[in-house]
């Protein structure tokens, strides 16, 4: 790997190498930028660092303390905030999809939330890029919306879980599909083919999934860039004209300050705000990239309840990916619902802790009942919506007055839903079970109150009062300060948002390189 | 109970390629824990966890040895491990326990005249309900959110730690750590012969 030194500064610092941060790092030094990408978490070598274990793994999480408020308090960690270089994806549950088009322009084509300033077009492209890249094993022909090349691996083979979501859905006259996922169906490279050992979510112990760490990182090493782990970014640093001089970082025990003359921040929708929120200075009082005041607002999560029931059969679903069968139909139907937004649901298996938490934390079982439901672990069977939940100032990122591990400020995640989140789950958990029932499930239960994926709190726009960044991820206020993650969203969709978070930092990428060339940079 | 899967013992793949080295690594120091050590809550504090515990996950008396929950909860409040996110009405997590512990044995003596640990489990269980339905009283739990501790913390760590464990893999017949060898036969009434047979089941394969 080339190192660069604090002192030379580098074309492009990243903070963050995630789906949005690893990928514009790869992007970036292939087109010969000198890039450092840093990461608060450690890089892992997965055949040699990850156990088959969901307590262990749980190092791969972000675990520092987060306070979480609001009518609906959120959970973090485990299902939606990593900590290692690769970021979430290295325990995402590998679900790629593509936004619905009409998204993209969801206030004036569908009359909610707010239009992005990207074209379907533009991206139905980038998606293909990244689809390519992580050899995404799918479906031959995908059911919803516009055409797609094929996907670049077949499909995985379903297991008991998915295939129930498969006949409920063929009985309820919807449509259902194999799920693209970025675990690979057949050799690549070095890699086998997924084992479908089903502990994707606490970390692939074998490298058939394609997380950012070993797809875009060994791409970015190659091409150059430095990728310097452990490494926790406390401050952006401008100088007198307002330009960013580079960040200052702590690791070894000490603090660090890489110069750089562009700063990308890509820590995720509550890292992100964090940073440029405590990076406040007297020419930038209320925090950097935040003369709109959006910065830390309009948080969305994804809603993530579920419908869980028993069958007479063995389903034993702690085998395979999680989500081998998911159907869209409520992402591209619009007749007969009372809310905006959509909602697609998969088949799950989820592992014993994530389980016992769901049956005590949810269902609120403990003694003797819940040990009687946990033995009938092998026969429940769920399905789970990531549902869209609109963008609302009022959820938002702030700061605490308390200091963490490092002596920065505790973010504080504040969270409700709205009416109209309430509707679309209402409308989802009635639908789904009506998918378990016609397959024969029993003591069919909801899981009301889940939730997963966090976006907004720097919002994309077309113009600096209504937005932090512009279509390109660059700020308004900063040219040379540029966010490219998940806070970016203007809207979530009901679709997991990796896949588009990783076609956006392509199309930043595409995008620099054209400012630069014009001089523009 | 227990009986749903006679005979596994997912330990019994130890050395199959089930298991790798950094898995039994893992799996060992947790089967190494000793239940009796407690370093971080005070003996008084110990024993009323161990009493609670005992009334949220009641293993069966003749399990030699026991899954030591109290002790990797200890172990979690020593090395004050946290998951992530804190709900607004909670302190810290060793401040929620050692209030939470305080307050169940206050209301055990104003009802009952005896701690926590000194109560019939029926009694016991009496008391956690009640909590779990925030109707503990005034006097022992104050403005503290009991209802929101029950559920986001108490049920959290106690069964994080009982299903971190392969004694209780061995009770819901989960396959239990799986690399590099994965699973071959994924539908409906398929199992690995690898993996844990009901009782009523001669199926394999």
């Amino acid at each position: 790997m080339r190192e660069y030194s604090n002192d030379e500064p580098v074309d492009f610092v990243i903070v963050g190498t995630g789906a949005g941060g690893g990928t514009l790092a790869c992007k970036l030094a292939e087109y010969g930028f000198s890039v450092v990408a840093l990461d608060a978490g450690p890089y892992w070598r997965p055949l040699e660092d990850f156990a088959s274990d969901e307590s262990h793994q749980s190092k791969l999480y972000w675990t520092d303390e987060r306070i979480v408020d609001g009518d609906n308090p959120l959970q973090l960690g485990s299902n939606n905030s990593g900590k290692s270089v690769g970021g979430s994806t290295v325990h995402f549950a590998m679900v790629s999809l593509r936004f619905r088009p009409e998204w993209f322009k969801a206030r004036t084509l569908l009359g909610y939330g707010a239009d992005w300033p990207l074209d379907w077009c533009e991206m139905w492209s980038y998606y293909s890029e990244v689809e390519q890249a992580l050899k995404i094993s799918g479906p031959v022909t995908y059911p919803w919306g516009p055409r797609r090349p094929r996907y670049p691996y077949r499909p995985h083979e379903l297991n008991a879980a998915a295939l129930v979501l498969a006949k409920g859905a063929e009985a309820l006259g919807i449509a259902w599909t194999p799920t693209p996922l970025a675990t690979i169906s057949a050799p690549r490279g070095l890699a086998h083919p997924c084992v479908y050992r089903g502990m994707c979510v606490i970390g692939c112990a074998t490298n058939a999934k394609q997380s950012v760490l070993v797809t875009w990182l060994p791409r970015a090493l190659a091409a150059g860039a430095e990728v310097r782990d452990l490494a926790m970014v406390g401050r952006i640093e401008h100088d007198s004209g307002g330009l960013a001089t580079g960040v200052h970082y702590f690791r070894e025990g000490r603090q660090h300050f890489q110069r750089a003359r562009n700063v990308v921040v890509a820590g995720y929708a509550i890292e992100t705000p964090r940073l440029l929120l405590s990076s406040a200075s007297s020419r930038f009082p209320q925090g950097l990239a935040n003369s709109s005041g959006l910065v830390g607002k309009n948080l969305m999560v994804q809603a993530n309840q579920a419908v869980w029931g028993l069958m007479r059969q063995e389903v034993r679903a702690y085998k395979g990916p999680p989500s081998l069968a998911i159907t869209e139909h409520w992402n591209y139907t619009d007749a007969g619902k009372d809310f905006f937004g959509g909602y697609a649901y998969m088949s799950q298996g989820p592992l014993p802790i994530v389980w016992a938490g769901t049956q005590a934390g949810k269902r609120g079982l403990w003694g003797q009942r819940l040990l009687d439901q946990m033995e009938l672990y092998n026969h429940q069977v769920g399905l789970k919506i990531v549902g869209e939940c609109l963008p609302q100032e009022r959820n938002r990122v702030t700061l605490t007055d308390e200091r963490d591990q490092y002596g920065l400020p505790i973010p504080r995640v504040t969270y409700s839903y709205c009416d109209n989140d309430r509707r679309l789950i209402r409308h989802s958990l009635g639908f789904m079970r009506q998918a378990l029932e016609v397959v024969g499930a029993t003591e069919i239960w909801d899981e009301t109150d889940d939730t997963c994926h966090l976006n907004g709190t720097a919002r994309m726009g077309s113009a600096p009062e209504n937005s932090v960044v512009n279509a390109d991820c660059r700020s308004w206020d900063i040219p040379n300060l540029w966010i490219c993650d998940g806070s970016v969203f203007p809207t979530v969709g009901g679709v997991n948002p990796s896949l588009t978070i990783q076609a956006i930092a392509c199309r930043t990428a595409d995008r620099i390189k054209t400012s630069a060339a014009r001089g523009e940079l | 109970m227990g009986e749903r899967y006679p005979g596994y013992d997912v330990l019994a793949k130890r050395h199959s390629p089930s298991w790798n080295e950094q898995t039994r690594a893992v799996i060992d120091a947790r089967l190494a824990v000793d239940p009796a050590a407690h370093r971080f809550l005070s003996d008084t504090e110990w024993v009323t966890l161990l009493a609670v515990c005992a009334r949220i996950i009641p293993q069966p008396p003749d399990r030699v040895p026991a899954v030591p929950i109290a002790a990797l909860i200890d172990a979690k409040l020593f090395e004050d491990r946290r998951d992530g996110y804190r709900d607004a009405r909670l302190p810290a997590i060793r401040e929620a326990w050692r209030r939470a512990l305080a307050a169940l044995d206050t209301e055990s003596r104003q009802q009952y005249g005896a701690r926590f640990h000194a109560l019939q489990p029926l009694t016991q269980d009496d008391l956690l309900q009640a909590v779990q339905e925030g109707k503990g009283s005034e006097s022992a739990w104050g403005d503290f959110p009991q209802q929101v501790f029950f559920t986001k913390r108490l049920l959290h760590d106690i069964v994080t730690a009982y299903y971190a464990h392969p004694t209780s893999w061995n009770e819901i017949g989960f396959g239990g750590p799986a690399a590099p060898r994965g699973y071959v036969r994924m539908g409906f009434d398929m199992r690995d012969p690898w993996e844990a047979a009901e009782a009523d089941d001669a199926r394999v394969g």
